[in-house]
């Protein structure tokens, strides 16, 4: 505003410049950060996703030859398959456990310390730590399922992570227990923000627990939960941690994503161009779940 | 009356639930606790039952054949390091967009949001040819450097949050006293933003200390690994005896489910803010 009466006298308007360069001095080193760590490679990646390069020899253009082979390669279509299941069982269980446990906590007041610090420790500890942890317990002779047998319940007693029908889901339930606790507090601090003669009124109407859970809490706390149910998407693109320290995507593919996929190809098989391409597949995913967030936004969806 | 007696009736239910589920949260930790003082031989007889002859000295060799007293050093330097860093670039860079006259702040802002969508994947590989490069592989400054950059938008972010619900009086005044934004900044902006800072610090130290990707990628020397990648070789070495594997597990988790339970208003507060508040 104060722009267009300066403009009046040359001095002042030059001043008034060198003021406004300034601030961005303050702005500058996180952007150049991000320029250099994040912005820049991931444009030459788009670049490398054209070659054909080992990261040793000069890379070669090759056009969009990586991408017509990711078409016909099947790894990469199951490895995506796996991401979708990846993203639809992060939507389900660890989102309802979320809400389960956020009402329940909204419901008492003593104890909700506990609980809540209960609940957000698994969140808190490496992907390292809990992998291990998982691993010994659900170990096919020394952990959970061994114990069961001994006691007389067979058929638990098997490789979770060794077998190509349970090693993906084993993976994301171990991923899941680590992060359901966090959800349990964004959600229950979203529920301190409904109106408290919401649930009076519903209450004096005789709504039963599930229907006041139904009606008034999850109306309620609606922007938050679709919020987390963006992020979730989101992460689960570029999901890596728990794969691969408890599969590695294995056996034979079995719990492969693209994230291990893509990293396997570039610093194991020496296939940067082609990995780059995995890359790229992965941002346009992303981008379409933003756009499509955003679009929905614009028509005046709530969310 | 009734009224009354029926709400304890439903608390005494989200007790029972509540229960179960902090034991579903909490009962694999409290195993591994078990378990790093126990052989592997106790382990597989029963892997839940309390150790009547703790062997602390699975700790001391843990210690020892992780080569902790090295490791442990390594992500101290990485932890501080970064969270130096990114509390001097976000904070600077948090001022900016909270209290200065920034055109484009919007697009801005925008790049922070969709910045920490964008997948790692993309960036990892030609990242790690740039460090190549300039020799920031296997370096501490390489890692540094990288944890800065991931971290920063949701830093600069927050510290913004903090920043922006300050008294725009205190700031006029200091100006009108003739201080320049430097001066702002430092002498006004920080000592009041301090809370933002604290929780930031705790919020991205977590994150350094725990991270893995990056670490396993970009740190091959052995004497310059941090816990993380070099708890996951000693696990590798030693996979059969998994008293000793499940103590190191607990050697790296100990320091971070201490200074948790201390300060876990601010931890919780920082993460769902941080993460959800975008």
């Amino acid at each position: 505003m104060a722009f267009k009466i300066d403009n009046h006298v040359g001095v002042t308007t030059a001043y008034r410049w060198r003021q406004i360069l300034s601030n961005y001095v303050f702005l500058a080193p996180v952007v150049a950060l991000n320029l250099i760590v994040i912005v820049i490679p991931s444009l030459t990646s788009i670049y490398i996703s054209m070659t054909k390069w080992s990261g040793l020899n000069e890379p070669e253009f090759v056009g969009l030859a990586n991408f017509h082979r990711l078409i016909n390669d099947p790894i990469y279509w199951k490895s995506l398959s796996h991401n979708v299941i990846w993203t639809i069982f992060f939507l389900t269980i660890p989102v309802f456990m979320g809400l389960m446990g956020a009402f329940l906590l909204s419901g008492i007041k003593r104890f909700q310390m506990v609980y809540r610090v209960a609940f957000f420790i698994p969140y808190v500890i490496a992907s390292v730590v809990n992998t291990e942890l998982w691993r010994t317990l659900l170990h096919p002779r020394h952990g959970i399922g061994a114990w069961l047998a001994k006691q007389g319940i067979e058929g638990f007693d098997i490789r979770v992570f060794g077998s190509k029908h349970t090693a993906l889901y084993g993976v994301a339930f171990v991923d899941s227990w680590h992060f359901w606790g966090f959800l349990v507090i964004v959600y229950l601090a979203a529920m301190y923000q409904v109106q408290p003669d919401l649930y009076e009124v519903a209450i004096l109407e005789g709504a039963s627990r599930f229907q006041r859970f139904r009606h008034v809490t999850v109306p309620g706390i609606r922007p938050t939960l679709v919020f987390t149910l963006l992020m979730i998407m989101i992460w689960s693109v570029p999901a890596f941690d728990y794969i691969y320290l408890l599969t590695d995507g294995g056996p034979a593919h079995a719990s492969e994503v693209l994230g291990t996929y893509l990293y396997n190809m570039s610093f194991f098989r020496f296939e940067v161009g082609y990995a780059a391409s995995i890359g790229v597949t992965m941002a346009l995913i992303t981008a379409c779940i933003v756009a499509i967030f955003v679009i929905l936004r614009r028509r005046g969806w709530e969310i | 009356m009734r009224w009354r007696s029926g709400r304890t009736e439903t608390t005494a239910f989200n007790h029972v639930i509540l229960f179960l589920l902090a034991v579903f949260a909490l009962g694999p930790v409290l195993v591994l606790f078990l378990n790093s003082v126990k052989t592997s031989e106790q382990i597989a007889a029963n892997p839940f039952s309390i150790p009547t002859e703790p062997r602390w000295d699975n700790y001391a060799v843990a210690f020892e054949k992780g080569n902790y007293v090295n490791t442990v050093k390594n992500s101290v330097i990485l932890t501080a390091g970064t969270v130096i860093g990114v509390l001097i670039v976000g904070g600077m860079g948090g001022y900016a967009l909270a209290h200065l006259e920034i055109r484009g702040a919007n697009i801005i802002a925008f790049y922070f949001l969709v910045g920490t969508a964008i997948p790692i994947q993309l960036y990892v590989v030609p990242l790690f040819f740039l460090w190549k490069n300039f020799w920031l592989l296997n370096t501490h400054l390489g890692l540094i450097i990288i944890y800065c950059a991931t971290s920063s938008p949701f830093a600069t972010y927050l510290i913004r949050s903090y920043m922006v619900a300050l008294p725009k009086e205190f700031i006029e005044a200091a100006k009108i006293d003739g201080a320049s934004k430097f001066q702002v900044m430092t002498q006004v902006i920080l000592p009041l933003s301090w809370p933002g800072f604290l929780t930031t610090g705790l919020i991205v130290g977590l994150g350094v200390w725990n991270e893995f990707l990056i670490a396993v990628t970009f740190m091959h020397h052995p004497d310059l690994k941090p816990v993380a990648t070099s708890l996951r070789a000693f696990q590798e070495r030693f996979t059969r005896d998994w008293g000793l594997t499940n103590a190191a597990s607990v050697i790296m988790l100990l320091p971070v489910l201490i200074l948790f339970l201390l300060m876990q208003r601010r931890f919780i507060e920082g993460l769902t803010q941080g993460g959800m508040k975008m």
